[in-house]
């Protein structure tokens, strides 16, 4: 059930394309992810996917074959809505069970079938409930078991957790999680919410600005990120891009401000770069008036690390993830340094490719 | 807003005016059904007051005139309108919502012109193509003309949109065609707005007053509102308890459908479809 998006595009009437050029292979009993802020297309894509809404340009190709006009319900596939979409004078099993009886499967299958998706989303004692009668995580459950229910292996779901408090949220994403492993769909997940994609993909496909700004495995999308906005959309706090000028006779160190420079492990290919560092590879030291480099404006405590937010004296605001409780203070002066891991991006905001990862050390 | 609480003398005052509109809208009704048990002897006296009640008037309502016909006929002719207009009605409607064809919106601004004539407007052309049909004096002249409404299609149309569109969505991932998204998930969830449609259009035809009596001529197809007026003309002393009494029978209808409706319109039963 691998499906191929072939330079895919979307343009409604008279606009700019929506979409432009988005190519993607989701293999088998993949856990595809599409991520992007909104507005960034990603529930256009998926409906173009599902074939509520018609492709512009290129090709999407399911198990090979070319599915561009084909009708919803051939396409073979399962769609939770973020809405849920129940239908509210049918209780919940005649809910799960009303696709299979749209298509006139017979009874036995469809109470087999409709028993055990109840079973699987542990909704069987609430079978005789309306939609009205259930809570927001239970409605939730609903439409999961009727995409379960369906024997279609591919399954889409748009922000299907949107809708949740964020406890619950937790809890229906180990469950979709669980689920699709179980039962090895071939998921299509569309969130706006960078947590949401880390935690379950297996591919993250992120958009913005009408295009695919990178396709990869959680950990590529962290570690390495394709540009500045990939860089920025994945990991709480936000990753510090600073921008920074080699220092004069040196090609190895660089400059963010006069008094804050980088000594890195390799040349650096450009004079005028922005330097991305993980807010918990930047280190924060109490300084004297006259060594200091940066001021405290703001401490978040959240347990067990305090996220500190100062400004450098160039003016640059920057994040810096500290372990346990540090004891900061607005106005203190502080001495602000990096020493780990950092990226390079281009003027453009693209990732600097280096030979070897890119280290700072104090 | 706040609610205060009132002060006494507010809540005399405001009780007072309520309990005089009751009495103003209840006074005649009551007095219509009062005078209904009454004999018609005391009615002409004027002695509203008389205590010689009994069900006589309505005994003779049954047995000396047509009534029972009248209303026979005006229950054939109000159901067969009624369910013709939620067959037609919510079709039109669907099709106006759920299909893509050209000039969709200038048809529907169309019917909805016609709305705005009001039906007198209407009966002389109205009545010369009946009346060439040969329709005259028979069921079908007070049932083909009402077959459908622009009101009804109007009204289920704004109904029908306000559905989320996921529903329609999830029914085409689903695999179904239009009749089948229409009987299956349109019906249903329009059910309070189709009861709406269906007391509305009964009641309406149930009242028809003027298009009846200007198409029918003969107390076998006359419906009961027009078989009132003719009790009272047939006669040359009015026998009022009667008129009365039959008048209290043509009401029963109406309140059936209120107090059964008032159980069905209820809000909220759309309540967990989406969120």
């Amino acid at each position: 059930m691998s499906i191929v998006l072939e330079n895919v595009s979307k343009r409604f009437d008279n606009d700019p394309e929506t979409l432009t050029d988005i190519s993607a292979e989701i293999q088998t009993g993949e856990f595809f992810v599409i991520v992007g802020p909104s507005g960034s297309g990603k529930s256009t894509l998926l409906r173009m996917i599902a074939g509520l809404g018609s492709i512009s340009g290129g090709e999407i190709k399911i198990n090979g074959r070319v599915v561009n006009d084909l009708a919803p319900k051939d396409r073979k596939l399962s769609m939770v809505f973020q809405s849920y979409a129940l239908y509210p004078f049918l209780n919940v099993w005649n809910n799960v069970a009303f696709g299979l009886n749209a298509r006139k499967i017979a009874k036995v299958d469809i109470k087999d079938r409709v028993a055990k998706a109840l079973d699987m989303v542990g909704l069987t004692e609430f079978k005789d409930r309306k939609p009205r009668e259930l809570s927001g995580g239970q409605r939730q459950r609903v439409a999961l078991a009727r995409a379960v229910a369906d024997d279609s292996n591919i399954c889409l779901m748009d922000e299907p957790l949107s809708n949740l408090d964020a406890q619950l949220r937790i809890k229906m994403r180990q469950e979709i999680y669980n689920l699709q492993r179980k039962l090895g769909l071939t998921l299509i997940y569309v969130t706006h919410d960078q947590v949401e994609a880390m935690t379950m993909a297996d591919h993250i496909m992120v958009l913005n600005d009408r295009q695919v700004q990178q396709i990869g495995t959680p950990s590529e999308i962290y570690q390495e990120p394709a540009n500045e906005f990939v860089a920025q959309f994945f990991g709480t706090p936000q990753i510090n891009l600073l921008p920074a000028v080699k220092t004069a006779g040196s090609q190895t160190s660089l400059d963010i401000t006069a008094d804050f420079a980088l000594n890195l492990n390799q040349t650096i290919p450009a004079t005028e770069v922005k330097v991305g560092i993980r807010p918990n590879d930047l280190t924060i030291a109490d300084s004297s008036e006259l060594n200091a480099n940066a001021v405290v404006d703001n401490i978040e405590y959240l347990g067990d690390e305090t996220i500190v937010y100062a400004t450098l004296n160039s003016g640059t605001a920057v994040r810096v993830l500290v372990d346990g409780q540090a004891n900061f203070r607005s106005y203190q002066p502080v001495q602000i340094g990096a020493s780990g891991k950092v990226m390079l991006f281009d003027s453009k905001g693209q990732r600097l490719h280096l030979t070897k990862e890119a280290m700072s050390y104090a | 807003m706040t609610f205060t609480k009132q002060s006494p003398w507010q809540k005399t005052l405001s009780y007072a005016a309520l309990i005089i509109l009751t009495i103003v809208v209840l006074g005649p009704f009551l007095i219509g059904l009062w005078t209904s048990f009454l004999p018609t002897m005391d009615i002409a006296k004027g002695n509203f007051f008389s205590t010689a009640l009994s069900f006589n008037n309505y005994i003779s309502a049954f047995t000396k005139t047509p009534i029972l016909r009248y209303l026979g006929n005006s229950l054939l002719i109000s159901t067969v309108t009624m369910f013709a207009q939620l067959f037609f009605c919510s079709m039109a409607a669907y099709a106006f919502v759920f299909l893509k064809f050209k000039f969709r919106n200038l048809l529907f601004g169309l019917f909805l012109v016609t709305m705005m004539l009001p039906f007198e407007a209407e009966i002389i052309p109205n009545f010369q193509t009946v009346k060439s049909l040969g329709l005259l004096n028979g069921y079908g002249v007070m049932i083909i003309p009402f077959l459908t409404s622009a009101f009804g299609v109007f009204m289920l149309r704004q109904s029908f949109k306000q559905m989320p569109a996921e529903l329609k969505e999830a029914a085409d991932i689903e695999g179904l065609n239009h009749f089948q998204f229409y009987g299956k998930i349109v019906l249903p969830y329009n059910r309070i707005s189709l009861l709406t449609l269906a007391a509305y259009s009964f009641l309406g035809s149930w009242n028809e007053y003027l298009w009846p009596m200007l198409t029918t001529f003969s107390n076998n197809f006359r419906p009961i509102q027009n078989g009132l007026r003719q009790l009272q003309s047939e006669e040359t002393f009015n026998d009022w308890g009667m008129i009365q009494a039959s008048a209290a029978i043509v009401v029963i209808p109406t309140l059936i459908v209120l107090f059964v409706g008032q159980h069905y319109f209820k809000s909220g039963m759309n309540e967990g479809a989406v969120k």
